[in-house]
C-alpha cells in the first residue's frame, strides 16, 4: 500500500472538521472495502481518520414504537444476530447473513457497508483501465466490454455498475434513513435517496459531501416488516456477490396484498424500487401465482440490457416472485 | 495492439515502482502499538499501511496466520481479535491498541493440540495446510458463534432462535465458506468441525 497518516480520534466534531477540511482525507471504521481499494490503488488517500473510537456509533436500539436505530458501527454480524432485528425484519438479518463471510460480518460496518463501491471488475482493476468512476472521463471500459454483471435498469454510457450492498437493498424496500452529520448539522437522508444513478457523474455513488459522517440508520416502524424475506441468486453458493437479489416486505388481508414492498440488487447503481409492480400488486391474491407475475412484470418494461446481461431480466422477474412468496408464507 | 497493451503495462508497472519507492522515503511516521498476542503484551512500531497480518508475520515472526490472496477472498490470515474471528489482512495493525488477538500459535495450552487441530489431523482435513491455520481459527470461533445462537444463511428461520441441535452439516459449510482450500478438503474439514460441535 501507498503511505499515509493515521488518526484516532474521540470527537465527532473533530472527525467531521477534518473531513470537510481536507480533500485527501477518508473515513476508515472495518476496512474491508477501503483496504481492498487501496491496495488496488482505486483510492489512494493521504490520511485515515479511523472513527471506531467514536462514541456511542455502535448500538442497536430496538425502538418502543416497533423502529429499529442501528448505530453506524454497529458490525454486520452484530445485527444480524439481533433478536429483535430478527423478528421484526427478517429481512435485514438475511441479507447480512447472505453477504461476504463470517469473518468480514464480524469486521465490517452498517454505515460502511452502504459505502461499499461497485464490484464491476474494471474499476477495480490494477491496470486503471478507462472507468469513469474511478477516473472521470476516462469512458467505461464495460459499456461495451463484458457486461454480463452489470445493470439493466437506470444505467448510462458513462457507467453500467451496479451497487454491491445487499443490505442496501433491503433498507430501500423498507425506506429507511440514513441519519448524517455533517458541518451544517444533523439530517436524515430518505434511503431511496440516498445512492445515486450514474448519469454523467459515475464518479459519485451517493448524495453525501466532504465532512457527512454517517451516524445511524433508522428503520421506521413497519407492521409488513416481519412477512419480510431477502431472497440472493449468486455464480456460487455462497460468499459472492448478488447476480440479482430481491427485499420483499409484504401485508396481506384475507390473502389479499395490501401494503408491499420490493427492491432488487444486482440490477442498477443503486438499490432499485419496483414501484409499479408494488401498485400493481395491491388488492392482488397472494396466492394466484399468474397475477403476481403479471404484476412483477410492469415493472420490467423499462428494463434495458446491455450485450450480455439480458438473461437478468427474466431471471430477476422469478427471483422477486420467489422473495415475494417465501416473504407471503411469513403472513 | 497487444504489444501496445504490454509496451503501456510494462510502463505503468515502472511508474508504480518509482512512486511507491517515493511514497515509502517520504515519511517515516510509524506508530506505537501495544497488542496482546498469545497472551502477551507486545509493543510494536508499526507504519499506519502495515496490515495486522504484516505486523504478526514480520514483526512478531508468527507465521501460522498466511498471506495467500491478500484480499479479503481466502481466509488464510484468519486470526481472532478479542475472540472473534476476523481477516488479519484487511485491517491495520494500528487500529487495534489495546486489543487481544489469538493467533494458531496460541491456540495449543499445556503443550497440546486444541481439541480442532486434534480433530484435523483424525479426519485428514488438510494435504497442502496452506489454509490450514486458517481454517481451525475460523472453526474454533465459529462453533462459539453457533452457540451464541448466531444464525447463518443456511438456517431455515432467522426469526426463531437458533440452537446448537441447528447446526447441520450445512450449516457449516455456510459457516466456514469464507475459508477455501484448494487441495480441496472440505469434506474432512467439515467432518472435524462437526465432531469437535458435538454435531457427529
Amino acid at each position: 500500500m501507498h503511505a499515509f497518516t493515521l488518526s484516532r480520534p474521540t470527537d465527532i466534531s473533530a472527525a467531521i472538521v477534518a473531513h470537510a477540511q481536507n480533500a485527501q482525507l477518508a473515513f476508515i471504521a472495518g476496512g474491508t472495502d477501503l483496504i481492498g481499494l487501496m491496495k488496488d490503488r482505486v483510492t489512494l488517500p493521504d490520511h485515515l481518520l479511523d472513527i471506531n473510537r467514536l462514541p456511542d456509533m455502535a448500538q442497536i436500539e430496538a425502538l418502543s414504537d416497533g423502529g429499529l436505530r442501528i448505530g453506524a458501527l454497529a458490525r454486520m454480524s452484530d445485527v444480524a444476530a439481533n433478536p429483535d432485528v430478527r423478528s421484526r425484519f427478517p429481512v435485514i438479518a438475511e441479507s447480512l447473513l447472505f453477504a461476504a463471510s463470517g469473518q468480514l460480518r464480524n469486521m465490517a460496518t452498517i454505515g460502511g457497508n452502504i459505502m461499499q463501491r461497485t464490484r464491476c471488475a474494471y474499476f477495480r482493476d490494477e491496470d486503471d483501465l478507462p472507468c469513469n468512476k474511478r477516473r472521470p472521463g476516462s469512458g467505461c471500459s464495460a459499456r461495451y466490454g463484458l457486461n454480463r454483471n452489470h445493470a439493466i435498469f437506470g444505467w448510462s454510457d458513462e457507467c453500467v455498475a451496479t451497487h454491491p450492498s445487499d443490505l442496501a437493498v433491503a433498507l430501500s424496500a423498507l425506506d429507511a434513513n440514513v441519519l448524517v452529520r455533517g458541518p451544517g448539522g444533523q439530517r436524515s437522508i430518505p434511503f431511496t435517496e440516498f445512492h445515486l444513478l450514474p448519469g454523467n457523474t459515475a464518479e459519485r455513488d451517493n448524495v453525501l459531501k466532504r465532512g457527512d459522517l454517517i451516524l445511524a440508520i433508522e428503520v421506521p416502524a413497519r407492521s409488513e416488516g416481519r412477512a419480510s424475506h431477502y431472497f440472493k441468486l449468486r455464480d456460487r453458493q455462497s460468499y459472492e456477490f448478488a447476480l440479482v437479489s430481491a427485499a420483499v416486505a409484504v401485508a396481506a388481508d384475507r390473502r389479499r396484498i395490501g401494503v408491499v414492498r420490493i427492491a432488487m440488487g444486482g440490477v442498477a447503481h443503486k438499490p432499485w424500487r419496483l414501484t409499479a409492480t408494488e401498485s400493481a400488486l395491491r388488492g392482488a391474491p397472494l396466492d394466484d401465482t399468474g397475477a403476481l407475475k403479471a404484476a412483477i412484470a410492469a415493472s420490467f418494461a423499462e428494463a434495458h440490457p446491455l450485450a450480455h446481461n439480458a438473461f437478468k431480466i427474466e431471471l430477476a422477474q422469478r427471483v422477486v416472485l420467489r422473495a415475494l412468496e417465501t416473504a407471503g408464507a411469513r403472513i | 495492439m497487444s504489444i501496445l497493451r504490454f509496451w503501456a503495462a510494462t510502463v505503468r508497472l515502472y511508474k508504480n515502482m518509482i512512486t511507491t519507492h517515493a511514497e515509502q522515503t517520504q515519511s517515516d511516521v510509524r506508530r506505537e502499538t501495544s497488542i496482546t498476542v498469545n497472551g502477551s503484551l507486545r509493543t510494536l512500531r508499526v507504519e499506519p499501511r502495515t496490515t495486522l497480518l504484516d505486523a504478526l508475520r514480520d514483526e512478531l515472526a508468527l507465521t501460522g496466520p498466511k498471506k495467500s490472496c491478500d484480499r479479503g477472498e481466502c481466509g488464510a490470515c484468519t486470526v481472532h481479535i478479542e475472540g472473534r474471528r476476523i481477516l488479519s489482512c484487511m485491517t491495520l495493525a494500528a487500529m487495534h491498541d489495546g486489543q487481544r488477538i489469538t493467533t494458531i500459535e496460541g491456540l495449543e495450552s499445556n503443550d497440546s493440540l486444541h481439541p480442532l487441530q486434534e480433530m484435523f489431523i483424525e479426519h485428514d482435513g488438510f494435504q497442502c495446510g496452506f489454509c490450514t491455520s486458517g481454517q481451525i481459527m475460523s472453526a474454533v470461533a465459529m462453533i462459539e458463534e453457533a452457540k451464541a445462537g448466531w444464525p447463518s444463511a443456511a438456517t431455515t428461520d432467522v426469526t426463531k432462535p437458533f440452537t446448537m441441535n441447528d447446526l447441520s452439516k450445512a450449516e457449516i459449510r455456510e459457516r466456514m465458506s469464507g475459508n477455501l482450500c484448494r487441495c480441496p478438503c472440505y469434506p474432512n474439514i467439515v467432518a472435524a468441525v462437526a465432531q469437535v460441535a458435538g454435531r457427529r
